[in-house]
């Protein structure tokens, strides 16, 4: 395919294919944040963009030396000393650039530096975190001096957050809950319109009784309607006939916002489906029925496969329909988007569970699309170039 | 429904038992009908067997069609006429409602909350289609004849899958303002900051400018949609017109812009009508984003407000019909097509 244009240039071919990268780079930069910023701690997020993650980085911690009043080494002549790892403990990993005795002057003193802390007060580190702390009796006791260092750490990646928003029975806001009822919503939000459409999209496809356009173009006009019309009808109605807010309500409602789409998918798929099949069928006696089974579904596969994918990503990302429908006061029915949401009101500055929760919810729907990619694209074009 | 724990039935069981009894109900509807159909009301023998035939199969499409017709005319075609309704409605104290004509109306052009909204509606359903069909052109154009193009567009594609919640929290990354003196952690204040700006900015809480940092998000998620169906079109466009302009001299711009482009013009205006639609309705990237504050209201999530949080289902439907007013030109627009095609 690359004969498209004779004669191109080099520069152009280069010109073409950075620009592509970019605009690549710029569409995937976005989700590569959260998915980087998922696997990090919030302590690392918020030292450093995710973008420099990849790199060794830089970072300020405090920690104290051992406690004086239990650890002095009495050195005659009123001195005192402790001395110890100031990595002891710690579990750190990473190099010590520099450090400080006062977080006003971070990074004064390289390892292996002596701090001269006034009145014969001194403080030694060396790179490997052993210290060396002398003074006199007032100098080493009481609280333990601070110590502020400079520490490049290597890359480091974690599965703690996951682990906590996913697993953690503590976690009253975890995910685990929201996942199973989000899958609960989707499964039967799904394939309840898909068969009730096919069923509908045959009719309207091949058979013949009056009134048929008027029902395609109502199909077509209803693929339009903003679904926020029918909140207040419908929650009434779900309120007056007993079903209140809940699964089977929530169904119902995705049933009957999808169908319009599923019809006129299927239906355009449906039509163009070879007429010499069907009316050899029915020579040999088929019903419409038999008809419908052994040989439309089977052959409708491909538009079956693409409004099912439809159907799921609307379904599983949906937050209003499941707000109005589903969510009742008790909260037990809470979906993903509801809890993302609801973590960016009280956890809005907790980047690492926010980052989790939210990749979370996109890995499935991420996963169903790169898998099942040709059948999105299918489904797109059948349904809007005509 | 059980709801106190203890006994309640776990939501992935009860799912199973309703995707069964959901599905084989629908199966053993449009199975039963059937063979009622052709058993014991018009059954194919007898002294009657061609009539009969005749009958059941005037009758069987409307079995096919029974659930669908119910279902569509429930939760969409009622809900049309019922919020018209609600809109002229007052409700009193008790549930008790009265008509107050266009009261609904007068008030909510009288609100400046709901004048915001539409203004900001205005600006999303000009900026957001335009931006996406262009950039998704854009993306269908470069990629067309690039050997790793299928890659290239299934990335810019990939934010379809994406929900607008989750793409709100990638978002809200991207614009995080942390304080002067620490590491940005957003990319746009961290590019800000090495590009000569001064301070760190609360990028969604300029007036007006807070507009379009949420619009992006939708022309993110929504310019993989327009690229798909414009690449398709491109690629359906004839080979000898092309071919003709280049041997008449015609530059790379002059084949786009002048060939190609005229040629697929109709699929850019269903493109730019399907982004327009999904624009009208947005609501979760405002809900979870800002919420409609710092001048950021939009239509539908006035709505909501009004609706859910004000309990005021008056002008909640009436906010409801504005919207559904918006998207009427588009309906009227497609079924004339759609009509015109069949014939």
């Amino acid at each position: 395919m690359d004969d498209g244009i004779s004669g191109r240039k080099p520069a152009v071919v280069w010109a073409l294919n950075i620009s592509v990268v970019l605009l690549v780079l710029l569409w995937l930069f976005p989700t590569l944040g959260l998915f980087v910023s998922s696997f990090r701690t919030g302590d690392q997020i918020t030292a450093s963009g995710w973008w420099s993650a990849m790199f060794p980085a830089e970072q300020t911690v405090q920690l104290r030396v051992a406690d004086p009043d239990d650890n002095r080494v009495d050195l005659g002549n009123g001195r005192f000393m402790v001395e110890g790892n100031i990595f002891e403990g710690e579990g750190f990993e990473g190099e010590l650039e520099a450090w400080a005795i006062s977080s006003r002057d971070i990074g004064a003193y390289q390892p292996g530096d002596t701090a001269d802390m006034g009145d014969g007060e001194t403080m030694t580190l060396q790179v490997d975190g052993t210290y060396r702390w002398e003074g006199n009796d007032d100098q080493i006791s009481g609280r333990a001096q601070r110590i502020f260092l400079d520490v490049v750490s290597p890359p480091d990646f974690t599965l703690q957050n996951y682990n906590f928003v996913l697993f953690d029975e503590s976690n009253s806001e975890g995910m685990a809950r929201a996942f199973f009822n989000t899958l609960t919503v989707v499964i039967p939000a799904t394939i309840i319109p898909i068969l009730v459409a096919a069923f509908a999209a045959y009719a309207l496809a091949w058979m013949d009784f009056p009134g048929r356009a008027l029902l395609i173009a109502a199909v077509v006009g209803l693929l339009v309607v903003p679904l926020q019309l029918a909140l207040i009808p419908l929650l009434s109605l779900h309120n007056a006939i007993g079903i209140g807010k809940g699964y089977l309500g929530v169904w119902l409602a995705h049933t009957g916002f999808g169908l319009p789409l599923a019809i006129y998918l299927l239906r355009n798929y449906m039509v163009g489906l070879p007429r010499d099949i069907i009316e050899n069928a029915k020579v040999d006696g088929a019903s419409d029925f038999q008809i419908f089974t052994k040989i439309i579904l089977p052959l409708s596969f491909p538009a079956l496969a693409s409004f099912a994918i439809f159907q799921f990503l609307w379904t599983w990302n949906d937050l209003l329909v499941a707000l109005v429908f589903l969510i009742d006061a008790s909260g037990q029915t809470t979906v993903m988007t509801r809890q993302i949401v609801e973590l960016l009101g009280t956890r809005g500055g907790d980047w690492e569970i926010l980052a989790t929760s939210a990749f979370v919810s996109i890995a499935v729907p991420l996963a169903v699309f790169f898998m099942m990619q040709k059948y999105l694209v299918r489904g797109l074009l059948a349904g809007s170039v005509k | 429904m059980d709801r106190d724990g203890e006994g309640a039935m776990h939501p992935a069981f009860l799912g199973i038992i309703t995707i069964i009894v959901g599905v084989g109900g629908c199966l053993a509807y449009f199975y039963g009908s059937n063979l009622f159909l052709d058993k014991v009301l018009y059954p194919p023998k007898g002294p009657n067997a061609g009539r009969n035939i005749n009958r059941a199969n005037q009758i069987r499409p409307w079995l096919f069609l029974l659930p669908a017709i119910l279902a569509l005319g429930l939760y969409l075609a009622y809900p049309v006429f019922a919020t018209l309704r609600l809109s002229f409605m007052e409700r009193g104290p008790g549930g008790v409602t009265e008509f107050v004509g266009f009261a609904n109306y007068t008030q909510m052009f009288a609100e400046p909350k709901f004048r915001e909204a539409m203004i900001n509606n205005v600006l999303w359903l000009v900026f957001v289609p335009a931006a996406a069909t262009s950039f998704g052109l854009l993306a269908a154009q470069l990629t067309d004849r690039l050997s790793w193009g299928n890659i290239a567009k299934s990335i810019i594609f990939m934010p379809m899958a994406i929900s607008f919640v989750g793409a709100a929290v990638i978002f809200k990354l991207i614009y995080e303002a942390r304080p002067e003196d620490v590491a940005q952690i957003g990319i746009l204040n961290h590019l800000y900051l090495t590009f000569g700006g001064d301070t760190p900015q609360q990028w969604l809480q300029i007036p007006f400018w807070n507009n379009f940092f949420l619009m992006a998000v939708l022309v993110w998620i929504q310019t993989g949609f327009a690229m798909v169906i414009l690449s398709a079109a491109l690629r359906g466009i004839p080979e000898e017109t092309v071919e003709a302009a280049i041997i008449d001299g015609a530059n790379p711009f002059q084949i786009f812009f002048k060939i190609k482009i005229p040629q697929i013009m109709s699929t850019i205006v269903v493109v730019w009508t399907t982004i327009t639609i999904a624009t009208l309705k947005v609501f979760d990237i405002v809900f979870a984003m800002t919420n409609g504050q710092w001048e950021t209201q939009v239509l539908a999530n006035y709505m909501y407000d009004k609706l859910f949080r004000a309990n005021d289902w008056g002008m909640g439907s009436a906010s409801a019909m504005i919207i559904m007013l918006m998207v009427t030109p588009i309906l009227v627009w497609n079924v004339y097509n759609a009509r015109k095609e069949m014939r």
